[in-house]
């Protein structure tokens, strides 16, 4: 068998390109929320706009790295890179620098960078190259389930550890990677349905909630015909879900730290406190709010400018777009996140190898979770959960490291049609 | 499930949280406008420019009120970096446990905030605002705010200029939200009463501010924005040289005295004594000599000539003079008979019997206390309570028991009792003249305000008719600000009963009991009045007016527990008339220095200590 070199007209370029478009998008976002009349310049290194710039540099030369790299590369160091990375996590967790409350990051030459977000892409790695072994069976082997289970649960639970919520989470994005890979539709569901039974948890007391949901067990029951083990099953996952309701009260008391309650509140309309918890999220919808149909127009929004938005060029960068594009901008900024994510879910389906495929997917997961927490913040429909979003917040290594997560994949799936070649030689 | 519609399962999944998050956009943008208002509530910051305030000046034009520049030191704390705190102690005169107790304090202050200019101590001395301004480089984020604040050029006419202070609560709740905590507005006196014209107009200018409450730069380029008014001067009816010499004279006594021009109605001097420096109530110190004014025993605070009821004495019997005549009880050639008193009024020994004119110029107790009798005991009434009532009116149209009106916060309106409050006490039907015949001299049911005195004088001397006083002469440089002022006030009295009375009034000061003050070529009519009262020697009183024809000022002077009218408050009114008709008193130089030097507080207390 010849190597065969990939063909560079195979470079999916119009992911490339949505990929410029929302990181100078992002740039000029950063750009709007941190301007400063005295630092005008958007090259000047002293501004968040300004090291963005640099980061952006850096990041399309390691972007261009990766598109040269044989893509055997990413298949034959994919444990070597995932190994790499907890053991990074752990080395955080002895000297890792605080910032924010979470002690995350590690300081080399005065650019911090966060070790969680390449735990990302390489648990994607890991958890790809072991999917696509041989004999390898998620659907059936109970094994195969467990081992990528844990995979997913090292470097979430060492991030925990090192009280960083929102990167924890995301690795909960894994889940849809492994429905596409033979998880049963029902775990999605169920989980689902626990999400949504805690937020009633924490809403009503867990009393009523045992009513309601015995009762619809019940009309359930009236409905379809009734084997004996269907019954069973029914009574089992009442029993179960009145567990889970009342033990999530007792986990919301005693669990959680008093911050995160009181997001949780906030969240859930409970009590809010404009001027604490609340302020961030009321700051936020206020500057969208602010923005009306068309928005404020570029560097006019008051809010951004003057700082209302706490953490306006990381987190809260959504409410830059908001503000100054209005209704009509964020629409058309949806729209176009989403066709990127449509358009990777496409290359991830084209894939023909199990490997390119499973890291597909769990690319497209990432970046969707990402999306989902990071915009649903902001317009306040999720909990204040510090997790950037991608392409667009400020911040160098998240840059970086959705970079290389985004290109390995374009590289990978540059390869499809040497591939395709392969099979007819 | 086939992996085909794994794909098409996450699709919808992103699909609908796309929709979810546009449907939640759409609220938030398009639907719901409060998050504009809200947003513009975080950058929208509205700033007051403070009018500088009107000034005031004397009917001639002699400037009284201005305002001066004060400095405030104010501190944005967060931009406080490396404090010489020792440095900046010395320059400031202060220890260092107060430069940390008032930071202390600072961050207890409501709305607190580091970034937040705030007031670190107000009105520095001058000498201070200059050390500071040479070593301002050195302590950063300090810097000092320029306000005005009012500057008296005289010491004078405190009571009729009053003073300025800050707004009380209930004051910003009348204001349907024009004045702001801290304001300072008008307390007392023409400074109350004139606020709005004063005050002027405050504007308003919004800035952009950021979350941290600095000013990143005007609103729409000021579209928005309004000017502030300045306020408008005012010119006081006051003579002030006659002001400062009245207040000369009644330095160690008590009491007041009130002068005004019969023609008009214009307050010339208006004197409060005990009085005060106005110059007191600004600047730092005023919350504290505001407590110890307040505390004085004497009160000077308190604006006697306005508000203090006196019982009038003698000088109430000219008055009845004129009921009796205009009742048919009394006529110039009515005489009675003295026989060193009426019932228990006594009276000094003097020829008897007298008519009208003589009982006047000699005050007999037991002539006006005959007319009283037959003004009240009236048989032309069937009832005495409607004899009184006549009695009442007279009384009523001088201006007495009731507030005149003046442009003056706090007048008072001097006691005069309707008929049903002695129907109260004897009895409907039960009671007559001789029950209340104390009042036919001056005396019991009857309280009667300096300035009400006053007027009435003015009245005499108009024969029959008062302006209302009043104190503010142009407003913006334009006369006849308040047209009420012009309006002329008929009494009950009709014109020709006058003349008697002026004569009688006339005889006092040329052969009666105020022989003292005469003035050499004018013709001086006036009554003297020793009033007896509840706290101690008899108060002494004097009414007057001059010339006789053609009167230029009416005037009323009470000296507290002081004697004799005609020791005191006599020769007080004739210099005050002189001073101002004339502006001399070359040949009677020894009585105005007696009277400047005369210490009557001192006195009363030698008295007092007798007495005990």
């Amino acid at each position: 068998m010849t190597a065969h070199q990939p063909k560079p007209s195979r470079i999916d370029w119009l992911t490339l390109l949505i990929y410029a478009i929302l990181v100078c998008f992002g740039l000029v976002c950063i750009y709007a929320s941190v301007f400063k009349e005295t630092h005008p310049h958007i090259w000047d290194t002293s501004q968040n706009y300004g090291k963005q710039l640099i980061w952006i540099g850096v990041s399309s030369i390691v972007g261009l790295m990766i598109l040269v790299i044989d893509e055997k590369f990413f298949f034959a160091f994919a444990y070597f890179i995932y190994g790499f990375s907890i053991i990074l996590l752990i080395a955080v967790l002895g000297f890792g620098t605080t910032v924010n409350g979470s002690s995350s990051w590690i300081e080399i030459g005065g650019f911090r960078m966060q070790p969680a977000e390449f735990a990302k892409f390489g648990t994607a790695l890991a958890l790809a190259k072991y999917l696509s072994g041989y004999n390898v069976n998620f659907e059936k082997n109970r094994k195969v389930q467990i081992i990528s289970a844990l995979l997913i649960f090292t470097p979430m639970l060492i991030i925990l550890l090192q009280n960083e919520t929102g990167s924890t989470l995301v690795f909960a994005s894994f889940i849809f990677v492994l429905f596409r890979e033979g998880l049963p539709g029902w775990i999605l569901l169920a989980g689902f349905t626990f999400i949504v039974l805690s937020i009633l948890a924490l809403l009503y007391p867990p009393v009523y909630l045992i009513i309601g949901v015995s009762i619809l067990a019940v009309i359930f029951l009236l409905l379809v015909r009734r084997t004996r083990s269907l019954v069973l099953i029914t009574i089992g996952a009442v029993v179960v879900a009145g567990l889970f309701v009342s033990s999530i009260d007792y986990a919301f008391q005693n669990v959680l730290q008093a911050h995160q309650r009181s997001r949780i509140n906030v969240l859930l309309g409970k009590n809010v406190d404009i001027k604490g918890a609340g302020y961030n999220v009321q700051q936020s919808k206020i500057a969208i709010g602010s923005g009306g149909l068309w928005g404020k127009g570029p560097l006019q929004g008051t809010q951004n400018k003057f700082r209302f938005v706490p953490e306006q060029s990381t987190d809260f960068i959504f409410c830059t777009i908001g503000e100054e594009y209005g209704f009509a901008g964020s629409v058309a900024f949806i729209g176009f996140y989403v066709f990127l994510l449509y358009r990777l879910l496409l290359m991830a389906e084209r894939q023909r190898q199990k490997f390119n495929r499973i890291y597909g997917y769990s690319v497209v997961c990432i970046l969707f979770f990402h999306f989902l927490i990071n915009v649903g913040m902001t317009l306040g429909l999720m909990p204040v959960i510090g997790i950037p979003l991608p392409f667009i917040s400020y911040g160098g290594s998240a840059l970086l490291s959705f970079t290389i997560l985004l290109f390995i994949f374009i590289r990978l799936d540059a390869n499809r049609v040497n591939e395709l070649r392969t099979a007819f030689d | 499930m086939r992996s085909g519609e794994k794909q098409i399962t996450l699709l919808i999944i992103f699909l609908s949280v796309a929709l979810i998050y546009i449907a939640r956009l759409f609220y938030l943008q398009v639907i719901d406008t409060s998050y504009v208002y809200f947003a513009q509530n975080n950058v929208l910051q509205e700033q007051t420019i403070y009018p500088a305030r009107g000034l005031i000046y004397d009917r001639n034009g002699e400037l009284l009120v201005y305002n001066d520049a004060i400095y405030d030191l104010s501190v944005i704390p967060e931009q406080v970096k490396n404090l010489d705190t020792l440095a900046f102690c010395n320059v400031l005169n202060l220890t260092k446990e107060e430069f940390i107790a008032t930071f202390a304090r600072l961050r207890r202050q409501k709305g607190y905030s580091p970034w937040r200019p705030i007031v670190f101590q107000r009105q520095i001395t001058i000498p201070t605002y200059a050390a500071f301004q040479e070593k301002l480089y050195d302590f950063q984020g300090f810097f000092v705010e320029v306000r005005t604040d009012r500057k008296y050029k005289h010491s004078n006419a405190a009571h009729v200029m009053g003073y300025i202070g800050e707004v009380s609560e209930k004051q910003i709740e009348n204001s349907n939200g024009y004045y702001r905590m801290g304001d300072f507005v008008g307390q007392s006196g023409v400074e109350r009463t004139y606020e709005k014209v004063l005050g002027g107009v405050k504007g308003t200018r919004y800035v952009l501010v950021d979350s941290k409450s600095r000013t990143q730069g005007r609103y729409k380029n000021g579209e928005f924005d309004t000017a502030a008014l300045a306020g408008k001067n005012i010119h006081l009816t006051i003579n002030l040289k006659l002001q400062q010499l009245g207040e000369a004279l009644m330095k160690n006594k008590i009491g007041s005295i009130v002068a005004i021009e019969p023609s008009t109605g214009e307050v010339l001097s208006l004197v409060s004594s005990p009085t005060y420096d106005p110059n007191l109530l600004v600047g730092r110190e005023r919350g504290n000599m505001y407590m110890q004014l307040l505390k004085d025993p004497y009160k000077p605070l308190f604006n006697r000539p306005i508000s203090a009821p006196y019982p009038p004495g003698s000088i109430f019997k000219v008055i009845m003079s004129l009921m009796g005549q205009q009742e048919g009880v009394l006529t110039p050639a009515t005489s009675y008979g003295c026989h060193g008193g009426y019932l228990f009024v006594g009276c000094h020994p003097h020829g008897s019997p007298l008519q009208l004119r003589g009982a006047i110029a000699v005050s007999c107790n037991a002539y006006f206390c005959q007319v009283y009798r037959s003004v009240v005991n009236n048989p032309k009434y069937k009832h005495v309570e409607d004899a009184y009532q006549k009695f009442y009116d007279h009384a009523y149209s001088f201006g007495m028991g009731h507030q005149l009106g003046i442009d003056l916060f706090g007048e008072g309106p001097g006691v005069l009792k309707k008929s049903t409050y002695f129907d109260k006490i004897y009895g409907r039907y039960r009671w007559q003249a001789l029950t209340t015949i104390s009042m036919g001299i001056g005396q019991g049911e009857l309280g009667i305000t300096p300035l009400q005195m006053a007027n009435a004088t003015a009245a005499i001397a108009n024969k029959g008719y008062f302006i209302t006083p009043h104190i503010v002469k142009k407003i913006d440089n334009k006369s006849n600000p308040n047209p009420s002022f012009n309006k002329k006030n008929w009494t009950s009295v009709d014109t020709g009963y006058f003349q008697v009375v002026i004569d009688g009034m006339q005889d006092v000061v040329e052969h009666g009991t105020a022989y003292i003050a005469r003035i050499p070529n004018i013709t001086v009519c006036g009554k003297t009045g020793t009033a007896q009262n509840p706290h101690g020697k008899d108060h002494s009183v004097f009414f007057a007016f001059a010339p006789k024809e053609n009167p230029k000022i009416a005037i009323a002077v009470f000296v507290e527990n002081a004697g004799f009218g005609a020791t005191w408050a006599a020769p007080i009114a004739s210099l005050m008339i002189e001073e101002y008709l004339t502006g001399k008193h070359e040949t009677r130089k020894y009585l105005l220095d007696r009277m400047l030097n005369a210490d009557l507080i001192k006195r009363n207390d030698s008295t007092s200590a007798k007495a005990k």
